[in-house]
């Protein structure tokens, strides 16, 4: 069975509530995605796309709603499931003066939860397993440089070894392009889909710039307006489609080699280029 | 006296009780603090282990009215403290200037504390200073049993800790608890500070717990050698200051941070050294 969907949401709604205020940041969220797909998630700025990550790793709970993945109902972040998942963040928390090399942020990957020290057996296969990933994404050479040495984008390289570290089923990408040159994201968006095709990884990957991903989405969720909607390129980006959503006019042209432009949309008050 | 041979030189030291006690307590100390530090720089909370150090002043401070062991009030209140920013967790980052009115009014406390004690000048001034030289057999016990625990503890926790301090949002994806590893190592920090202000005192606490810890971040790109590294400083340290010290009238915790502090030094400049050379070998090569 080809179509089988591993990650299923129902009427999924969330926001954040402090004694003060109730924010909802988006209601009834329905879609599905089926194994292998590449999935874009594109939005403006605020409108719930990390929301929507944190949602389906259980590190935020939904206000109401059903979230299935790998078939298995997803309510906190402790459930098995989460091994399966691999999660680059758009932003990390880590000690920018640290000396600590690649190779080392990539075998937490495989064993960051583990408790205690690993045999020198296991160790050596950790460490084989972290080279041959690195390997995967082309960072070998980049293995005993200090991360915090390297640019945004071996870095960006570097986190998606670690997120394929240990085989993950699905994965989960938040703006991994954001620092990236132009030529260098076409570039990124290549090596992902080349191993996920290999390793048959279903990817959810967020970004503001659709067009990069042209080429090889299966499926776009847009997130605006406390809405969440599913379609293919083709049925989202269109004028009438984006117009509806917004609740104000909205204009979605096309250049010759189908790059997409986003004009309009200034209801939300955000900043929507897409070029 | 002083012989130039170090055998018989230790042999003449441990004939007094005092020194030895001094080099039992200090060596566990020195390998807690100096793991403990490797997380401490890694996950930016120097500022905690400085502040629960105060508290523990203010602890000691009462525990010595009390007439009890001043150790016991320590931990009390470290651990407290600590249990305590560990449950507010993120919400204590970047309050640098609501941590340091708490400790500052905890550190007042202790000062009343210990003016209401008669004995006062000498209490007080091991506790801010350290007075490796005054420790108790029982203590050294006190000190063992918890530098047990918390090495262990270290030892199982290593790799998630690592995780969480590293790259939070990625552990917290993982199914990781941040939330009680932060707690659990607040903990942590709060029983090291305890048994290392008997060393270095509540002042100079940062000279066993985070400058060494920062040297090794400096020259280790492995973790798990930078803990080593960051241990034989803070050993190194302890064991020479305590020698010195032996020979000549001035403190012990003078000596240890004096030894770490010339250490951060060199390994600070040691870059612009080498690079200054590796250009006049160039300018000279170009010649």
């Amino acid at each position: 069975m080809e179509q089988q969907n591993i990650i299923t949401v129902k009427n999924l709604s969330a926001g954040y509530s402090s004694r003060e205020s109730k924010t909802i940041v988006f209601e009834n969220a329905n879609f599905s995605i089926a194994k292998g797909e590449f999935v874009g998630i594109l939005g403006p700025n605020g409108a719930g796309k990390t929301t929507l990550f944190k949602l389906l790793l259980g590190i935020l709970k939904p206000i109401s709603g059903e979230i299935n993945i790998l078939g298995e109902k997803c309510t906190s972040s402790n459930c098995q499931t989460n091994c399966k998942i691999g999660y680059v963040p758009q932003r990390h928390t880590f000690n920018s003066e640290s000396m600590i090399e690649a190779l080392e942020i990539v075998r937490l990957g495989i064993n960051g939860r583990k408790m205690g020290f690993s045999l020198p057996a296991v160790a050596r296969r950790e460490k084989e397993e972290a080279i041959e990933t690195l390997k995967i994404v082309g960072a070998q050479e980049l293995a005993h440089r200090p991360l915090s040495a390297l640019s945004g984008g071996e870095q960006q390289r570097i986190f998606l070894a670690q997120a394929l570290v240990g085989n993950p089923d699905i994965l989960f990408l938040d703006e991994p392009l954001a620092s990236l040159d132009i030529r260098r994201e076409y570039e990124f968006v290549k090596l992902i889909k080349k191993t996920a095709e290999k390793r048959n990884i279903t990817v959810l990957l967020i970004a503001h710039n659709i067009n990069p991903l042209l080429p090889v989405l299966s499926k776009v969720i847009y997130v605006a307006n406390h809405r969440v909607l599913v379609g293919n390129v083709a049925q989202v980006f269109t004028s009438e489609f984006l117009t509806k959503l917004y609740n104000s006019p909205v204009e979605v042209l096309r250049d010759s080699h189908g790059r997409i432009a986003i004009i309009g949309a200034q209801e939300g008050g955000h900043d929507h280029n897409h070029g | 006296m002083f012989s130039f041979n170090i055998f018989s030189d230790l042999k003449v030291m441990f004939q007094y009780d005092f020194m030895l006690h001094a080099f039992q307590a200090g060596t566990i100390v020195a390998i807690v603090a100096g793991m403990i530090g490797y997380f401490i720089v890694l996950r930016r909370s120097s500022f905690a282990a400085h502040a629960l150090s105060h508290a523990g002043f203010t602890g000691a401070a009462g525990a010595v009215l009390l007439g009890v062991n001043p150790i016991f009030g320590l931990f009390i209140f470290t651990m407290g403290g600590g249990l305590l920013m560990g449950i507010l967790g993120r919400k204590v980052e970047g309050r640098d200037v609501q941590i340091g009115t708490v400790l500052a009014f905890m550190l007042g406390l202790g000062v009343l504390f210990i003016s209401l004690y008669k004995g006062y000048a000498t209490e007080a001034y091991s506790l801010l200073f350290g007075e490796i030289l005054g420790i108790s057999s029982s203590n050294v016990l006190i000190t063992l049993i918890a530098g047990i625990i918390i090495t262990v503890a270290m030892g199982v926790f290593y790799r998630p800790l690592l995780f969480a301090s590293l790259d939070e949002d990625v552990a917290e994806a993982k199914g990781l608890s941040v939330f009680w590893i932060g707690i659990l190592f607040m903990l942590l920090i709060a029983a090291a500070t305890s048994i290392a202000v008997q060393v270095v005192g509540v002042l100079l606490i940062f000279s066993l717990m985070v400058t060494p810890a920062a040297i090794a971040h400096k020259l280790a790109s492995k973790p798990s050698h930078g803990v080593i590294i960051s241990v034989l400083i803070a050993v190194l340290a302890t064991w020479l200051g305590l020698f010195i010290s032996f020979y000549l009238p001035y403190p012990v915790s003078f000596f240890i941070t004096a030894i770490v502090f010339i250490i951060y030094i060199f390994v600070r400049l040691m870059p612009y050294v080498r690079n200054f050379s590796f250009q006049k070998r160039y300018q000279l090569l170009r010649k």
